[in-house]
């Protein structure tokens, strides 16, 4: 009984997720921004606990398969500096990223950042619309230039899994030469 | 390794620019001539062969064989190797969103149990 309970709400739960992901967009809508919108099937201030609370942060906020979050210094209030910082479980190679809070009110919070190992500053907006109990998120990435812009974007190659895939590649490759 | 990261950056902006990227889709679903290309846009031929040759210059399109017509054809592959930067940043964010995902459902049922025990 309990049984064919829980496997429903799997199912229900697998659903939404996929339907969830359907809304996902990444789109650069001028040189210097990268913009992304997905729907979350919560209310605005659920999504924004976990945007904003360490505990909750370290949960999800990961990056690519392998890392996990080891530093979350969260900032709330305009002015406070915040740091994040991911380990590779597997390599130990770390990577990190911080900057300034600018913005906080209900539905946007807006903070900079500056990434480890990358050129300038970006000031990232994100903005959280909730309707019938959904919530967009639209987070805007905006550069100081389109150069940093693509650096950015090129970025995930930088962070790890990437990197290992690369050399692996380069180990194919040589192997086949 | 820098030679491969000047032609993405060559890509980058070559497809950064709206009509470029129409030429490109129009391309997808096969090769046309200039005037062929030429006809949807609001545009003059020497202004879409300078788009054409920006094009060109990233690898992302060539000409064909016939020497009347001299059709432009998509170079598919060069294409891929742009998009798949953003394939992966997408990817890397998509698995960050499913994970919030699957705690925001956690959240929720932990809110309602808080609820019902009020």
């Amino acid at each position: 009984m309990n049984e064919a309970g829980s496997a429903k709400v799997t199912a229900n739960q697998g659903e939404a997720t996929v339907k969830n992901a359907s809304t996902f967009r990444v789109t650069t809508p001028t040189d210097q921004e990268i913009r992304m919108t997905r729907v979350f099937d919560a209310p605005r201030h659920l999504v924004m606990d976990a945007f904003s609370k360490p505990e909750l942060l370290k949960r999800w906020l990961l990056g690519p398969p392998g890392w996990e979050m080891v530093v979350c210094n969260v900032a709330n209030k305009p002015g406070e500096r915040y740091r994040y910082e991911w380990r590779n479980t597997a390599t130990g190679h770390q990577f990190g990223t911080g900057g300034v809070c600018r913005e906080t009110s209900p539905g946007r919070i807006v903070h900079t950042e500056v990434m480890d190992g990358q050129p300038g500053e970006s000031v990232v907006t994100t903005d959280f619309v909730e309707e019938g109990g959904k919530t967009t998120v639209t987070m805007t990435l905006l550069f100081e230039s389109k150069e940093i812009r693509d650096m950015a974007l090129k970025s995930g190659m930088e962070r790890g899994v990437a990197a290992s895939y690369n050399r692996l590649e380069e180990l194919l490759a040589s192997g086949q030469a | 390794m820098q030679r491969r990261s000047q032609q993405l950056d060559a890509i980058f902006a070559a497809l950064a620019d709206p009509t470029r990227r129409a030429i490109v889709a129009r391309l997808a679903s096969g090769e046309a001539s200039v005037m062929e290309l030429a006809k949807p846009f609001a545009m003059s031929q020497p202004a879409i062969s300078k788009h054409l040759k920006v094009l060109e210059r990233a690898g992302l399109i060539s000409r064909g064989q016939d020497r009347q017509r001299r059709p432009r054809r998509l170079e598919a592959r060069r294409l891929a190797e742009a998009t798949r930067w953003l394939e992966r940043y997408r990817k890397i964010w998509e698995g960050n969103f499913q994970r919030l995902d699957a705690l925001l459902e956690e959240l929720k049922t932990q809110e309602k149990s808080s609820g019902a025990k009020r």
